[in-house]
């Protein structure tokens, strides 16, 4: 889902490509072609996105841990069986992106290394704890809802597998925002202290999820060459500002007050959001954030406990095809 | 104050229904434990996916048992406001999940006797079982399949997966007895074909069992003696612990919707 | 002993019957028959298919883009193959 903050600039190492080839290939992108996996393409652009794809699988994947933890506590079973829907979708996007990622030529297993290594970043957004029930909901609405800004213009990649990835997701993730907004809307026509439970959960997600669309275009030195790319098709402060504009109404509807009180309306209607506190954004990245260190430990322990099924799996395997191989031989 | 529990009038359709849908929902949350742990993604899919058919017949199991009920009792309430000694659900469903052998052997025994049940139960003469069984067959056959597989790959992989799955069997089997129990209530509508002999199923439920264990190079154990308990309420310690996490905001905030 | 990667494998579906089986991604699977059950677990859980294909993805040979030219260029001059290259008067109808 989240990819917008990762973006990081490659260093320039095409000093060795055909500079001829390279300028095909700009070219191709300005017509809006796309790029397919046996293409040429230049060595930073497969690095780009192959960092980019894989970041955005990784925080799928880590995404799954804070909705996860409220499962096995939903309030009603219609929710459960939504929450868990919704989640095991987390994972199916992971997984597709995944793939489109390996369509670069790195490994699934590699690229899971790397993150449980802690090499590879993901979303900070899931260093941040669901403390209540009105946090699914929260999620549901802004961090998918935010998800969403990014993942509808990523539908038009230049990378053909992550396209098409992003096509999909965007399908099955239409019903996360609508869940998430459901369950606000139930507790904010609930009890007082249903309503309270999800003014708190507003509270402390606001701001981490205007974080999600990454550092403000004035500091973000990365964009350039996404952009040129066409990997990359609007800058995180114009996400940012049509999110908080898509949100403020929908916040309004609930009665819910955005925990901004220098927001203001300007005259041609966009929603003006106060500084955000980078500080924090640049910490949590770092590693720092509240449930960092619990996000990686449950990764690993999942990955490691799953090894001798995996290998079991793949000795199975091996002890089949000799069979088969024994018998054709006979 | 915490949400009291409920009061339900067990009639033998009732508690019929009851049994069935705790069987289901207890299982299903069993596995949505797994969800964001399991060995490979894929795995995470297909666990969520059992679980959610799990989930999807407790909710029309329990609907079921509440309007036979006739009270003002749903499928929430039945699920979230009932203590441990009401649940009814097989002491199988609700063993720990342990690893990943466990919770495959667990799904197995369930697995094969489901779809032996819900099969027969088809021809039920209650036309809400008889439905509810079309649907849940369908599904049952599928984690049969699903875990029959695995059983299969861990029991004939490499030594430490054989090793853990023979540990799940012999573990777990002293659990399966109870699905073949029928008491009083129950042999009356089976009297009345509303609901089966299960004992009748149990030479088949042990084929399908001898041929993919034996497939697996594992082994059933000998011993017959059988755990009972669970159709009465009288469950292993690991069922309180589950049902306060599952019953946790209905019994912290009652009576609220959500 | 390190686990060797488990393989990639192609999932193909049939959304309807009479259509034919379209790629829809791809999962990683340890044999074919655990291949088929992901597939139908990943691809499958919105009502998407009636069939299933699963390939190894190391079983697809592709033609090289570089050759794109020498592949499918020639057949573009072949206009007469098309039924728009043949003049029919509007008066005899459709055909």
């Amino acid at each position: 889902m989240y990819t917008q903050a990762l973006n990081t600039a490659e260093a320039d190492d095409r000093s060795l490509e055909d500079a001829g080839r390279a300028a095909q290939f700009q070219a191709r992108i300005d017509a809006e072609e796309r790029i397919e996996p046996n293409d040429w393409m230049p060595a930073a652009y497969r690095k780009t996105l192959t960092r980019q794809i894989s970041q955005h699988a990784h925080s799928e994947i880590v995404g799954m841990l804070p909705e996860g933890n409220w499962i096995t506590r939903a309030p009603s079973l219609r929710r459960k069986a939504a929450l868990l829907a919704k989640v095991q979708d987390e994972c199916g996007h992971g997984l597709y992106l995944y793939a489109a990622a390996e369509t670069l030529g790195t490994s699934r297993e590699e690229l899971v290394d790397a993150m449980l290594a802690g090499k590879a970043k993901y979303s900070s957004i899931f260093n941040y704890p669901t403390l209540t029930w009105a946090d699914i909901g929260t999620i549901g609405w802004l961090v998918d809802g935010a998800a969403i800004m990014n993942q509808i213009p990523l539908c038009r990649c230049s990378y053909g597998p992550y396209a098409r990835a992003m096509i999909r997701v965007c399908k099955e993730e239409s019903f996360h925002q609508r869940q998430g907004y459901e369950i606000m809307l139930t507790l904010c026509r609930g009890s007082d202290e249903q309503k309270a439970m999800a003014q708190d959960a507003l509270d402390r997600w606001w701001w981490p999820v205007l974080m999600m669309f990454g550092p403000p275009d004035a500091t973000s030195q990365h964009s350039d060459t996404s952009t040129k790319w066409k990997i990359k098709r609007f800058s995180n402060d114009e996400l940012r500002q049509k999110f908080v504009d898509a949100t403020v109404p929908q916040a309004q509807y609930l009665g819910l007050t955005i925990p901004d009180p220098g927001m203001i309306q300007d005259a041609e209607g966009h929603w003006r959001y106060s500084e955000i506190d980078w500080t924090e954004f640049k910490q949590v990245l770092a590693g720092n954030g509240p449930c960092n260190r619990d996000r990686m430990a449950a990764r690993r322990k999942s990955h490691d406990e799953g090894a001798w099924v995996r290998e079991a799996a793949a000795v199975y395997a091996a002890k089949r095809q000799a069979r088969q191989t024994a018998q054709a031989a006979e | 104050m915490p949400a009291a529990n409920i009061e339900v009038s067990e009639t033998p359709l009732v508690l019929y229904a009851l049994r069935r849908a705790d069987d289901a929902l207890i299982l299903g949350h069993r596995l949505s434990e797994w969800c964001g742990h399991a060995p490979m993604m894929e795995e995470d899919m297909a666990l969520s996916n059992i679980a959610l058919d799990l989930i999807g017949q407790a909710r029309e199991l329990y609907t079921y048992a509440a309007k036979a009920e006739g009270k003002d009792n749903d499928e929430d309430k039945l699920a979230y406001l009932r203590d441990v000694r009401q649940y009814r659900n097989l002491l199988l469903v609700e063993q720990p999940n342990g690893d990943f052998a466990q919770t495959l052997v667990r799904q197995f025994f369930y697995s094969a006797f489901a779809d032996l049940y819900w099969r027969a139960m088809m021809t039920s003469r209650d036309a809400t079982l008889a439905a509810i069984a079309a649907k849940s067959e369908k599904e049952s056959a599928y984690h049969l399949r699903h875990a029959s597989e695995w059983i299969i790959r861990l029991g004939d992989g490499t030594d430490e997966s054989h090793r853990r799955a023979q540990a799940a069997v012999d573990h777990l089997w002293a659990f399966t007895g109870e699905m073949f129990a029928v008491d009083d209530g129950e042999r009356a509508l089976i009297h009345a074909g509303i609901a089966i002999d299960p004992g009748t199923l149990r030479g088949r439920w042990l084929t399908t069992l001898s041929d993919v264990v034996g497939e697996a190079t594992l082994t059933l154990p000998q011993n017959d003696w059988m755990q009972q308990g669970g159709r009465a309420g009288r469950h292993s310690e690991h069922l309180g612990h589950l049902l306060s996490e599952l019953q946790s905001m209905q019994r912290t905030f009652p009576g609220q919707t959500w | 002993m390190a686990t060797p990667n488990t393989p990639l494998w192609e999932v193909f579906i049939r959304s309807r019957n009479g259509l034919a089986h379209k790629h829809v991604g791809s999962l990683h699977a340890s044999d074919a028959t655990m291949a088929l059950q992901a597939a139908r677990d990943i691809y499958t859980r919105r009502g998407e298919g009636l069939s299933i294909w699963v390939v190894p993805s190391t079983a697809i040979t592709a033609s090289d883009p570089a050759e794109k030219a020498m592949m499918f260029e020639p057949a573009e001059s072949k206009i007469y193959r098309h039924p728009t290259f043949y003049e029919v008067p509007e008066e005899v109808g459709h055909m």
